[in-house]
């Protein structure tokens, strides 16, 4: 019988740390950390210095002087007079605006497409295929440029509405559609709040009471679910829960007095109602269908990975199609779509940089364009601009994990 | 695992240094000009991405224009070679960031010569070779004779101008309200003017001019009579290089003296043979050495005359009144004539 000794233990030497497998992998990490810490210390005195060398320095006081141009499409107000800085918070939410559009509707196409895709009628699975494989293998910008450039080429001027036998008219003689825009009817109130009755308490007194509708009708199927589990009888909620969505918000609204600005024609173009203007409809379509596509191959690829004994079981229980896809299937499926779905949403904002291309005023075209250009101050306004997108990519990421993480297996 | 996040780790490091070398080289570039020029053979010219008569490319896809010519004068006089030239087409966002950077030698762009081009973003004009103002381009359709009628119109603009800061000030002014339409290059426009997009076209009167001689029917199209700034356009060069910014001077100054003078292309060579005139004498450096000190050969003169001609002929053949563009002289005359243009003397 032997005994069983330690092993002799090695004292540390120089070599070990390039001979020593348990060292060698730190040694050359901390070796490459050195090389990219000089290389970016290199990267920034050569900038500091080649800054000193032309006289230039690094400010940001031109964001508080005037801007000195116009923007065409401003969520607040706005002139030629305001500051850089305000100009920059109008293409900020310009750039939120046509993020949050595209993010909902390429969700619906995106959903859409990838259900419709594993159906069992082959014309429809067979469109759905066409329609992912076409949109998703052309570049983005090519398809704003196209909307964009289709919108401008076949819609009719705003002069095709005038006189008396014009060459185009307005839909329901409220919605026109012109090469520049669509104009439609805008919500006032004649009795709101704030200046001249339209302030922004108006909105916000119209939302609180959609969310309170929205909580009503939960509690509303609360009780009706608890009635059914005492008794096994469902009592019916229809009436009570549109009469709670809809006579609230019908009477605020009454007492508001809503009415309709209609577009109208005067001068040069419609005024009145509310523009869409010609950019944000390309950017924002060409955003969804382009996006769509990639979110329907994660939509099936996450159908796809709920395995089919779980379907069959369910229908060996006795549940319809329908309802074996929105019980059993699209909540598993969620969890292996949610993780890819974030990317598209993180794809969709940084894509609507490309805003540029037909003249949209987001961020990317107001501080990072005119402004720029105006002021000559490249560096630091692309500094700005990197440091808008990365925040509104990391909050997306937080969002969507946390939505992430109520989703997933919980594993006990 | 851990040997290939090295190897990733060690990509991105070689390729910062690349980039590092890389500004490295871009910061050297700033200084010595006209050795650089000399050195390469080729001058690096920034021009417009297309303007015709100003700078465009022809059917042989040579740039031909008024801006050109002022290059290949340069070309001419530093290296004797008026072909020897790099046409760079740059954006009116691109142009600036391309020659701080250095990769062109000199902007010839109609570029509004304005204070804060010249004293903060660190450049040199050299002079004005276009004394401009912005107009409006409407379709006669339109039914408009005053740019004070254009409330509520859709203007297109090309952003990152002067003529955009212009036509906000203008309309905010005169107390008139407009939609603008941001386009990024004339050729962009052009299409949008056209398709109905805005109901106007802004930008220097001769850059309408030139539009409008492009298209299919230029008659249905009128220039409003407001011109609603200065816009004096020029070539310029980076800041600090004085010698090549005396270069490019002088070249344009020669350009126009010699039209003054009366020397043109085609008696440029018997000129300066025999001349009793001693200003054309010391220009065309038969006596003298200003060509010496330039730091250039003692025809530097002849050879950017005889590239593309005097500045009237240069006008004459690119922009004036027998042209389709067809640009009176106007503000552009020589002195002599009533005009703005008047060089120092070359003495």
């Amino acid at each position: 019988m032997t005994t069983l000794t330690d092993p002799p233990r090695e004292s540390f030497r120089l070599s070990m740390l390039l001979y020593d497998t348990r060292y060698r992998s730190l040694t050359f990490q901390a070796i490459a950390l050195l090389l990219l810490i000089v290389a970016i210390a290199f990267l920034a005195n050569n900038l500091v210095s080649n800054l000193a060398a032309q006289d230039l320095n690094i400010s940001f006081s031109f964001l508080s002087s005037p801007a000195g141009y116009d923007i065409n499409q401003t969520l607040i107000d706005y002139n030629s007079q305001s500051s850089n800085l305000r100009a920059a918070w109008v293409g900020i939410l310009n750039t939120l605006l046509v993020a949050v559009l595209a993010c909902l509707t390429a969700t619906v196409f995106g959903v859409l497409a990838g259900v419709l895709r594993l159906s069992k009628n082959w014309l429809v699975r067979k469109l759905m295929a066409f329609y992912v494989e076409i949109f998703r293998n052309i570049p983005v910008l090519i398809w704003i440029i196209i909307i964009f450039t289709i919108m401008t080429a076949v819609m009719p001027a705003p002069t095709a509405f005038r006189g008396d036998d014009p060459a185009s008219s307005m839909v329901l003689d409220s919605i026109a559609f012109t090469n520049r825009g669509v104009y439609i009817p805008g919500p006032h109130f004649s009795r709101g709040f704030g200046a001249d009755g339209n302030g922004a308490l108006n909105w916000l007194i119209v939302i609180a009471v959609l969310v309170g509708s929205f909580f009503a009708t939960r509690m509303v199927t609360a009780r009706a679910n608890a009635a059914q589990e005492a008794t096994g009888v469902r009592p019916n909620t229809l009436w009570l829960n549109l009469a709670i969505w809809f006579v609230p918000i019908i009477g605020v609204l009454a007492i508001m007095g809503l009415y309709w600005d209609m577009p109208t024609l005067s001068g040069f173009n419609f005024s009145g109602g509310i523009k869409i203007g010609g950019p944000l409809i390309a950017l924002w379509f060409a955003l969804s269908i382009y996006t769509g596509a990639f979110i329907a191959e994660n939509v099936r690829a996450g159908i796809q990975a709920v395995s089919r004994g779980q379907t069959e079981a369910a229908s060996a229980l006795g549940l319809r199609p329908k309802r074996v896809m929105s019980l059993v299937v699209l909540p598993q499926a969620l969890r292996v779509i949610i993780p890819p779905l974030i990317s598209q949403y993180l794809n969709i904002t940084k894509n609507s940089s490309l805003a540029i291309a037909v003249g949209y005023a987001d961020i990317t075209a107001t501080l990072g364009g005119i402004t720029l250009n105006q002021t000559g101050r490249a560096i630091e306004c692309v500094l700005l601009l990197m440091l808008f997108y990365l925040i509104i990519s990391l909050l997306i990421s937080a969002v969507m994990n946390v939505y992430n993480s109520s989703m997933k297996l919980k594993e006990r | 695992m851990a040997e290939n996040q090295e190897e990733v780790k060690m990509k991105r490091t070689v390729f910062l240094g690349a980039l590092t070398v890389a500004g490295v080289a871009a910061g050297a570039a700033a200084a010595a000009t006209l050795d650089d020029v000399k050195a390469r053979g080729k001058l690096n010219c920034g021009v417009t991405t297309g303007l015709v008569g100003f700078a465009a490319p022809d059917a042989n896809g040579e740039w031909t224009g008024f801006d050109v010519s002022v290059c290949r004068a340069v070309a001419a006089a530093v290296l004797g070679d008026p072909a020897a030239v790099e046409f760079v087409p740059t954006t009116g966002k691109t142009r600036f960031t391309a020659l701080a950077s250095g990769e062109v030698d000199m902007l010839a762009r109609n570029t509004t010569w304005t204070f804060s081009r010249d004293v903060d973003l660190k450049f040199d004009f050299v002079g004005v070779n276009y004394y401009d103002g912005q107009g409006f381009l409407v379709p006669k359709a339109l039914g408009v004779s005053s740019a004070k009628d254009l409330d509520g119109a859709a203007v297109c603009i090309q952003t990152g101008t002067t003529t955009e800061l212009n036509l906000a000030d203008y309309f905010r002014k005169n107390n008139i309200s407009y939609e603008p339409v941001p386009i990024e290059t004339n050729a962009e426009g052009q299409q949008q003017y056209l398709a109905g997009a805005c109901d106007a076209y802004t930008t220097d009167a001769s850059g309408l001019a030139a539009t409008r001689a492009t298209f299919e029917a230029p008659g249905d199209h009128i220039l409003l009579p407001e011109i609603i700034s200065k816009e004096p356009l020029g070539p310029l060069v980076r800041h600090g290089d004085n010698e090549w910014g005396d270069v490019v001077r002088w070249t344009l100054n020669a350009l126009i003296a010699a039209e003054e003078l009366g020397v043109s292309s085609a008696n440029v060579a018997e000129m300066s043979g025999n001349t009793n005139n001693p200003e054309v004498a010391r220009l065309l450096g038969t006596e003298g050495e200003l060509g010496a000190m330039l730091g250039l050969s003692a025809d530097w003169a002849k050879n950017a005359i005889m590239a593309g001609g005097n500045y009237g002929e240069i006008f004459a053949k690119n922009i004036g009144e027998e042209t389709p563009i067809g640009l009176a002289r106007g503000l552009n005359a020589q002195w002599t004539d009533g005009g703005l243009l008047y060089t120092p003397p070359f003495r």
